[in-house]
C-alpha cells in the first residue's frame, strides 16, 4: 500500500496546462447544454476543494458544509432582493464575507472537537441555518425559495449582461468562463495552502496531534484557520452556483447537501489534491444522468457510494494513480 | 389547564417516539461504536410496513374479530425491521468496524439513500396511513376536551420498552455479554464471547427499536417520504443531550427534547428546531459526553 511516487512539477504543470486548454475549447465544440453542466461541475468543485482542506488535509470530517454553500447562495440571493445589487463581483465578496463570518463563527465552536462529534456538530449548527430558511419564510421565501434570474445579473464590473430573450446562451458561454477563471483562482491558492508551512501543519496535526502539540503547534487556532479557509471556499462555491440555478431554496441548507459535498471527496479520493475536483466534476454527471435515467437515482448513488467506501476507498483518482504506478513497476521491471 | 395536560401528554407520547430511536442510535453506539446515519430510515421502514401491513390486514379482517385485533401488527411491523437490519449488517458493515469513522459514516449515509428511494419504489410518493387503530379506541374526556385513547396507550408502549430494555441490558445474561462486549471488544472476543453475533444482535435490537417508533407513530401520524431523513438530525439530537451510548441518557435527552419542542411550538413556532440544535451545540461544547455518556 505505499503512496505512488509524486510526480515532478514540471510534469505537473503540463497536465494542468493540457487540461487548462482541453476546458478552455469547451463551449467552442459542445453545446450549450454539456457547457452548463460542466459549469455547474466546476462550481461544485470548488465547493469540494474546500471541503478537502478540512477532510483530507486536517483530518476533519465536515457534515455542515451545506451551511457555508447555502450561506453564498442566500447572500446572493438576498443582496439581489434587498439590496438591488446585480453585479456578481459584489455578490461573491458578500458570499466571501457572510460565508467568512459563518465559518468563523461556527469554527470557533466545532474545532474543540475531532471525529464523530465534530461531524455531529457541524450537522447540527449546519440545521439551524436550515430551519431559520425554512421557517422565516417572509425573508427567505421559505421552501419556495429565492430566485436568482441570470436576465438581472451583470459580469466584469457592469460590462456584460444578459438582457433579452435569446440571451440563455450567451449567458453560459461568458459564464463557464467566468466560473472557469474562479476555478483556477481557487486552485492555484489551495495549492500554495496546502503545499505551505501552514497546509504542512495541518497534515502534521491530522497525523499526530499529541507530536504536534508537543512541537508547541496550536492546534485550535491551526483548525480554526483551515475551518474558516474551507468555509470561505464553500461559500463562493454557492455563490458561482446559484445564478447558474436561478434560485436558491432550503435545500442547499439541507444536510443530505453536505452529504453530496463528502460524496465528491470521497468519490474522486480525499487523499490527493484533485480527487475532490474531479469526484464533484463526475458526480454532477452522475446525477444529472441518473435522474434523467432513473426516478430513482438515489437508489443509484447510494450504491455507488457503498461500492467506493467498500472497494475503492482511495477513490477514482487514488485508485488510477495506484494502479498507473503499479503498471509503470512492471514496465521497469520487465525492461 | 386542560391544554396543559394535553400538551404534557403530547410531549411524552412524542418523547416515547425519540427515546425508541435514539435509544437504538446509542445502543448501536455504545456496542458497535458506530453512528448509524441510517437510523432514521429504519424507523420509516417501520411506518411504512405497518401502514401497509394494517390496510392490507383490514380488509381481510374477519367480522368476529374487533378492529383492535389489528394492533398485534404492530410489533411485527418492528420485527420486519428487525429482520431487515439482521441482514444488512453481515452484508455491509461488517468489514467497516476497524476502518475510521469517516469510513462508516459514510457507508450509512449510502446505506440511508438507497433505503430512503427503496421505500418510495416499494410504496410510492402517496402519505400512508392507519388511523384507524387511533379510531378503534376511540376518545377520552380531559376537562372537556377530547383526547384520543390511543396516544395514551403508545406512551404505555414506550414506558414498557424502557422498562424492557433496561431489564434486558441490564438484568440477562445476553446483557452482560452484550455490556462486556461494548466495553472491550477485544477481551470478550478472548474470553470467548461470539462479537460478531452479539454485534449482529445489538444492530438488530437498535432497528427492531426504531422500527417500533414507526409502528406506533404510523397511526397517529402519516407515514411520508422524508420522515427518516428529519428524524435523523433530531435523534443525534436526543443522544448528544443525554451522552451518546448511553441508554439511561436517551431516555432523560428524549425527555427533554420533546419538552422543549412543545414549549417552543406553542410559544414562538419559528424557532422550534433551530433551538434544539442549538441547545445541542452548547451541551456539546460544554458537556461533551452529554449528560450521561462516559467520560473517554
Amino acid at each position: 500500500m505505499s503512496a505512488p511516487q509524486a510526480p515532478s512539477l514540471v510534469r505537473r504543470a503540463a497536465a494542468a496546462a493540457a487540461v487548462l486548454a482541453a476546458l478552455l475549447v469547451v463551449p467552442v465544440v459542445a453545446g450549450t447544454y454539456q457547457t452548463q453542466l460542466l459549469t455547474y461541475g466546476l462550481t461544485l468543485a470548488i465547493a469540494a476543494l474546500g471541503f478537502n482542506l478540512l477532510l483530507g488535509y486536517s483530518g476533519l470530517l465536515s457534515f455542515g458544509h451545506s451551511a457555508f454553500f447555502g450561506a453564498g447562495a442566500y447572500a446572493v440571493a438576498l443582496m439581489m432582493r434587498y439590496l438591488g445589487v446585480t453585479s456578481m463581483e459584489l455578490f461573491i465578496l458578500g458570499g466571501i464575507a457572510f460565508s467568512a463570518v459563518l465559518a468563523a463563527l461556527f469554527g470557533v465552536v466545532c474545532v474543540r472537537h475531532t471525529r464523530i462529534f465534530f461531524a455531529i456538530l457541524t450537522l447540527a449548527l449546519s440545521q439551524v441555518l436550515w430551519t431559520l430558511a425554512y421557517k422565516f419564510f417572509w425573508i427567505t421565501g421559505g421552501t419556495d425559495g429565492l430566485r436568482v434570474p441570470f436576465s438581472k445579473l451583470t459580469l466584469l464590473g457592469g460590462l456584460v449582461g444578459f438582457p433579452g430573450a435569446d440571451a440563455f446562451a450567451k449567458f453560459i458561454t461568458f459564464y463557464y468562463y467566468y466560473v472557469l477563471a474562479a476555478f483556477c483562482v481557487c486552485v492555484a491558492l489551495m495549492w500554495l495552502i496546502v503545499h505551505s508551512p501552514f497546509g504542512k501543519t495541518l497534515q502534521a496535526i491530522r497525523d499526530n496531534e499529541t507530536r504536534a502539540r508537543f512541537l508547541g503547534v496550536r492546534i485550535w487556532r491551526y483548525r480554526w484557520l483551515a475551518f474558516l479557509v474551507s468555509g470561505i471556499f464553500t461559500g463562493v462555491a454557492g455563490s458561482l452556483w446559484v445564478p447558474l440555478n436561478g434560485l436558491t431554496t432550503p435545500d442547499v441548507l439541507y444536510w443530505p447537501q453536505s452529504g453530496k459535498i463528502v460524496f465528491f471527496a470521497v468519490l474522486g479520493g480525499f487523499r490527493n489534491f484533485t480527487g475532490p475536483i474531479v469526484g464533484a466534476v463526475i458526480f454532477n454527471y452522475l446525477e444529472v444522468y441518473a435522474v434523467a435515467v432513473t426516478e430513482y437515482w438515489q437508489i443509484t448513488l447510494g450504491v455507488i457510494l457503498i461500492a467506493l467506501v467498500t472497494f475503492l476507498p482511495s477513490g477514482v483518482v487514488g485508485s488510477a494513480a495506484r494502479l498507473g504506478a503499479r503498471l509503470k513497476r512492471r514496465r521497469e521491471a520487465s525492461a | 389547564m386542560e391544554i396543559v395536560v394535553i400538551q404534557v401528554l403530547n410531549s411524552l407520547f412524542y418523547a416515547a417516539v425519540l427515546f425508541l430511536i435514539a435509544a437504538g442510535l446509542s445502543l448501536i453506539f455504545g456496542v458497535m461504536g458506530i453512528v448509524n446515519m441510517a437510523h432514521g430510515s429504519f424507523y420509516a421502514l417501520g411506518a411504512y410496513v405497518t401502514a401497509w401491513s394494517v390496510a392490507a390486514a383490514a380488509g381481510a379482517l374477519p367480522a368476529a374479530l374487533p378492529p383492535a385485533a389489528l394492533f398485534i401488527l404492530l410489533p411485527l411491523g418492528a420485527i420486519a425491521v428487525a429482520l431487515i437490519g439482521l441482514a444488512i449488517e453481515p452484508v455491509l458493515l461488517r468489514r467497516f468496524y476497524q476502518r475510521p469513522e469517516e469510513y462508516q459514516l459514510l457507508v450509512t449515509f449510502g446505506l440511508l439513500l438507497v433505503l430512503e428511494d427503496a421505500i418510495r419504489l416499494v410504496w410510492g410518493g402517496t402519505p400512508r396511513t392507519a388511523s384507524g387503530l387511533v379510531d378503534s379506541l376511540g376518545l377520552l374526556q380531559i376537562g372537556g376536551m377530547p383526547y384520543p385513547v390511543y396516544n395514551l396507550a403508545m406512551i404505555g408502549v414506550g414506558i414498557v420498552a424502557a422498562l424492557g430494555l433496561w431489564a434486558f441490558v441490564y438484568r440477562t445474561r445476553f446483557g452482560v455479554l452484550l455490556r462486556a462486549t461494548a466495553q472491550d471488544r477485544r477481551m470478550a472476543a478472548a474470553l470467548g464471547i461470539d462479537v460478531g453475533r452479539i454485534y449482529s444482535l445489538a444492530f438488530g435490537l437498535g432497528c427492531f427499536m426504531a422500527g417500533l417508533a414507526g409502528a406506533i407513530v404510523v397511526p397517529s401520524q402519516a407515514a411520508i417520504l422524508g420522515m427518516g431523513v428529519e428524524v435523523i438530525v433530531l435523534s443525534f439530537v436526543v443522544v448528544v443531550i443525554g451522552g451518546l451510548g448511553s441508554l439511561e441518557g436517551a431516555l432523560v435527552g428524549a425527555l427533554i427534547v420533546s419538552a422543549l419542542r412543545t414549549i417552543t411550538i406553542q410559544f414562538w413556532e419559528e424557532i422550534e428546531l433551530a433551538a434544539l440544535y442549538l441547545i445541542a451545540a452548547i451541551v456539546l461544547l460544554i458537556l461533551p459526553t452529554g449528560l450521561f455518556g462516559k467520560k473517554a
